[in-house]
């Protein structure tokens, strides 16, 4: 029996086995290649998708599993039309390979949502799943701390 | 040239070692113009292999791999700078493999001389070894090859398709060229109105291209400057494609498993429960294993779990400990190569104090973010290939030779890569991905290689053991006399893109070694190969990834027995010939604030590695936090000779230096029954946000030639983490991984 799932605003049916993780249901199934596959043993952090907007590792939630609406980098917004968090990673120029980033990017979206203003250990905290093997760390903080202002004034 | 001609006719070379049985290429064959390898467009016209420009606009081909290091931007930056288009006016495209791109410089790089003290005439020998590349099909991403390899080709590429749409215009208009000039991908008419590059391009097709000399410096508009990343907004948004993103219609995705002990055969294998699994489509026997191709990656990947295999044993070694057995047993047979030898090494000077330390580097895996895969697609006449590679000539022919076709008939699509750091330039993966898709006829299949899949089978960084005897007198360093033992990368490698046998001696087992620019009266570095055959790779900074460590650890034992500042001990001994180094190390001083000493609980450490044709220096800060280590501060300084990208160029830097903390503090590769024990990130870790310390970039242009920079920041970095451990703790570190010895923050 498919399973219905709402990802970045629609609604999809799914016809896949229920333990299939949530990334090879975006990646393989809808076409959403944004979420990345880093480990499949949420080591990585790579594959980070909403969840009713908490950061979850998508290789880790079944299919079965996903208990509400579902936000990819995909959703979270668009090359025309960046969220304020995207702009401030282009405006810090964080991407080196930029394999990890859509994990990084959401990752950090679900920690100004709890913390506007974070500090560094906030930081650290809330990153520290989140592995990138280019060594962008320090330009991912400068980013957080941009978009936590850019975020305020708006 | 006549000299190049000779030794290119009797046998190529590559470091000093020779390629035996290989064709022999007259220079007449090396100075030949590849033939250009993209036919026009049908409405445009194809100025050069560089440049294309058609109804969509202008194209610049950056034939280089994009796996992070930012080289689509400089490059296309190097082209428009002379061209006189705006970055955003231009697309850039990998461009297919094919001979015009070959890499010009990577073979100079394999010289056997130590690069640093390098005349203006041997500059000029080593450009004319780099045009050896082109026979050899070297269109290669890697050695920090890239910018000096582009630099003045590049730029004579813009140039010259500038002058020709000049003289497009003024044909045109009747006017003489020199009363034009160009701006933003149009040219300037003497009435001030503008005629679009675009507009010229068929006109100018039918013009032999005009050379044209290239800007100076101070007239750059783009280069110099921090340029933004022409694939940020992509990789920001989710938007750019991957290798394991490319998707095609009707797709099959499908899993691999390989014997995981290395070089070992497939002993039987029962698939029919995995066949009877969900979505699966297909098992395909690989001789040594076997692909699950299905409709799901997760579902090929259970289904391989599922299949009931008999593998059969490795050669190699059984344990860890005789693996590095028998590195150690290299350093009773023959020297491979004595590369450096002043002075007498021999004898101890008199009166001197003699130091002496044996050190282990660990086997390495590449661990890039994005797993290997690659995506097939075989027709019975033609095969297609998507692949984020570093090596596209290599992957075309490697793969034409697996399912029986001419080279002719392969189409090598270069994806972005997500992380190469040597890994990208072998091509196993789209071999096994080729050899899939002939299975399945008319249809794309992507393989996927499981995080595990990947970390048990890489080509991994060699294992190294490094002895070293010193001495030191009146606070000097008298005396270094290094041996090094590893199993040489370069050979393995060589045989397995080119198919030749090499021998001779190997520089990549000694580079960050012999090379170093220190003035030592008595110096010695002899290499010795170790009789083992584990796969063995590139790994970021290739062999100064080892030496450049205990190269300088050994110096900073010498400081300590010489009762001297380590930083002002290196400076003192530096060849003072080459004054770059001195520059980089003056300069990290000054940043740190060396002269200051450090609080109780905190230890700061120097490390110094000449590599790909850059001297580097880093100062490292360490603080006991909670019981264990902590890496607080870094400072880098590096001398690139010209800095084309400055923005680029930090984030270089700190790249290179994180990959190298990464290993010295955590990653290992040990095997057992020849099978790699390690299997996933947690066993293979690497600094994260809260393990990373505040870096500061300096960027010096005082040497002569223009050098890449994608390695050159790991070795050093690697080395002043082992000298400020010591300066905390007062133990020294003689092996890596850290953590095996001391506690590191995790």
């Amino acid at each position: 029996m498919p399973t219905t799932l709402t990802v970045n605003g629609t609604r999809h049916s799914i016809d896949l086995p229920e333990d299939v993780p949530l990334l090879w249901v975006l990646r393989d199934e809808i076409g959403l290649t944004g979420t990345k596959f880093g480990c499949g043993i949420a080591a990585c952090g790579a594959c980070t998708v909403h969840i009713d907007g908490e950061a979850v590792r998508s290789c880790q939630v079944a299919l079965a599993d996903v208990w509400g609406e579902v936000t990819t980098i995909e959703g979270l917004g668009t090359p025309d039309a960046m969220s304020a968090l995207q702009q401030a990673w282009a405006d810090h120029q964080v991407a080196q390979c930029g394999y990890c980033q859509s994990g990084q990017i959401l990752q950090a979206a679900a920690l100004l949502a709890e913390s506007p203003s974070p500090t560094d250990d906030e930081i650290d905290a809330a990153m520290q799943g989140n592995l990138c093997r280019c060594g962008t760390y320090p330009r991912i903080r400068a980013a957080i701390h941009s978009a936590a202002s850019m975020m305020k004034e708006a | 040239m006549a000299r190049i001609g000779k030794i290119a006719r009797r046998s190529f070379l590559i470091g000093s070692a020779a390629v035996i049985g290989g064709v022999a290429f007259g220079a007449y064959t090396v100075a030949r113009p590849a033939p250009n390898p993209l036919s026009p467009p049908p409405d445009g016209a194809v100025l050069n292999p560089f440049v294309v420009i058609d109804g969509n606009g202008i194209t610049l081909i950056a034939p280089k791999a994009e796996m992070g290091q930012g080289i689509h931007t400089t490059w296309a930056a190097m082209i428009a700078e002379e061209l006189d288009v705006e970055l955003d006016q231009v697309r850039v495209l990998h461009g297919p493999p094919a001979k015009a791109y070959y890499n010009s410089v990577v073979m100079a790089e394999a010289l056997p001389d130590k690069g640093y003290d390098r005349s203006d005439f041997v500059h000029a020998i080593a450009e004319q070894v780099g045009k050896i590349g082109k026979v050899m099909n070297l269109q290669l991403t890697g050695g920090s090859t890239s910018v000096p390899d582009g630099f003045d080709r590049m730029r004579a590429a813009g140039a010259s398709a500038r002058e020709t749409l000049k003289q497009a215009a003024a044909n045109r208009l009747g006017v003489s060229r020199g009363r034009l000039n160009t701006e933003g991908g149009a040219v300037i008419t003497p009435d001030g109105s503008r005629l679009s590059y675009v507009d010229l391009a068929a006109e100018a097709a039918g013009l032999d291209p005009i050379d044209a000399p290239l800007r100076p410096k101070s007239q750059w508009r783009l280069l110099g400057k921090t340029q933004p990343r022409i694939d940020m907004v992509p990789k920001v948004t989710g938007t750019a494609t991957f290798g394991i993103d490319v998707r095609q219609p009707g797709m099959k995705f499908a899993a691999l498993r390989m014997n995981p002990h290395l070089g070992g055969q497939m002993f039987r294998f029962d698939d029919s429960a995995a066949r009877a699994m969900p979505g699966v489509d297909r098992i395909v026997n690989l001789d040594n294993g076997f692909a699950v191709v299905a409709s799901n990656t997760w579902l090929a990947m259970q289904a391989a779990d599922a299949v009931d295999v008999e593998w059969g044993p490795s050669p190699h070694p059984a344990t860890q400990d005789a693996v590095f057995a028998r590195i150690a047993e290299a350093f009773d047979g023959k020297a491979n190569s004595t590369m450096r030898d002043d002075g007498d090494a021999d004898a101890l000077p008199l009166g001197a104090t003699e130091v002496v330390a044996d050190y282990q580097l660990p086997y390495l895996a590449h661990a890039t973010m994005e797993p290997m895969n690659a995506t097939a697609l075989y027709s019975g006449i033609k095969l297609e290939i998507w692949a984020g590679n570093q090596a596209p000539m290599f992957t075309r022919n490697a793969c034409a030779k697996a399912v029986g076709l001419e080279p002719e008939a392969v189409e090598v699509h270069t994806t972005l890569m997500g992380g190469g750091f040597g890994r990208r330039g072998e091509f196993d993966f789209s071999v096994y991905a080729a050899r899939v898709a002939k299975e399945l006829p008319d249809t794309p299949v992507q393989l996927t290689w499981s995080r595990e899949e990947d970390m048990t089978h890489d080509f991994y960084r060699p294992g190294a053991l490094a002895r070293y005897r010193g001495a030191v007198h009146d606070g000097k360093p008298v005396l270094i006399d290094g041996r090094i033992s590893a199993q040489a990368a370069t050979p393995q490698a060589m045989g397995r893109w080119l198919g030749l046998p090499m021998a001779g001696p190997d520089k990549s087992t000694v580079d960050g070694a012999f090379n170093q620019p220190y003035g030592v009266p008595n110096f010695r570095i002899r290499g010795y190969l170790a009789d083992l055959d584990l796969p063995v790779g590139f790994w970021r900074s290739v062999g100064a990834s080892f030496n450049g460590v205990a190269f300088d650890w050994f110096m900073d034992e010498l400081a300590t027995a010489a009762k001297a500042d380590p930083l002002e001990f290196r400076l003192a001994a530096l060849d003072p010939g080459y004054a770059p180094a001195r520059g980089v190390l003056t300069a990290v001083r000054d940043m740190s604030g060396w002269a200051t000493p450090t609080p109780a609980g905190t230890g700061r450490g120097v490390g110094f590695c000449y590599s790909f044709g850059v001297p580097t220096a880093t100062v490292i800060e360490v603080e006991a936090r909670d019981g264990a280590i902590a890496i607080t501060r870094a400072w880098i300084a590096a001398d690139v000779g010209t800095a084309l990208d400055p923005g680029n160029l930090e984030a270089q830097m700190i790249s290179g230096l994180v990959y190298g903390l990464s290993a010295a503090c955590y990653e290992e590769i040990t095997f057992t029954d020849g099978a790699v024990d390690q299997q996933n990130f947690p066993d293979h870790e690497a600094l994260r946000m809260h393990t990373m310390p505040q870096v500061e970039v300096r960027i010096l242009e005082t040497q002569p030639h223009i050098t890449g920079a994608g390695e050159p920041a790991t070795p050093p970095a690697m080395a002043a983490l082992g000298n400020a451990v010591f300066d905390l703790t007062g133990q020294r570190p003689r092996r890596l991984p850290l953590m095996q010895d001391f506690d590191i923050l995790l």
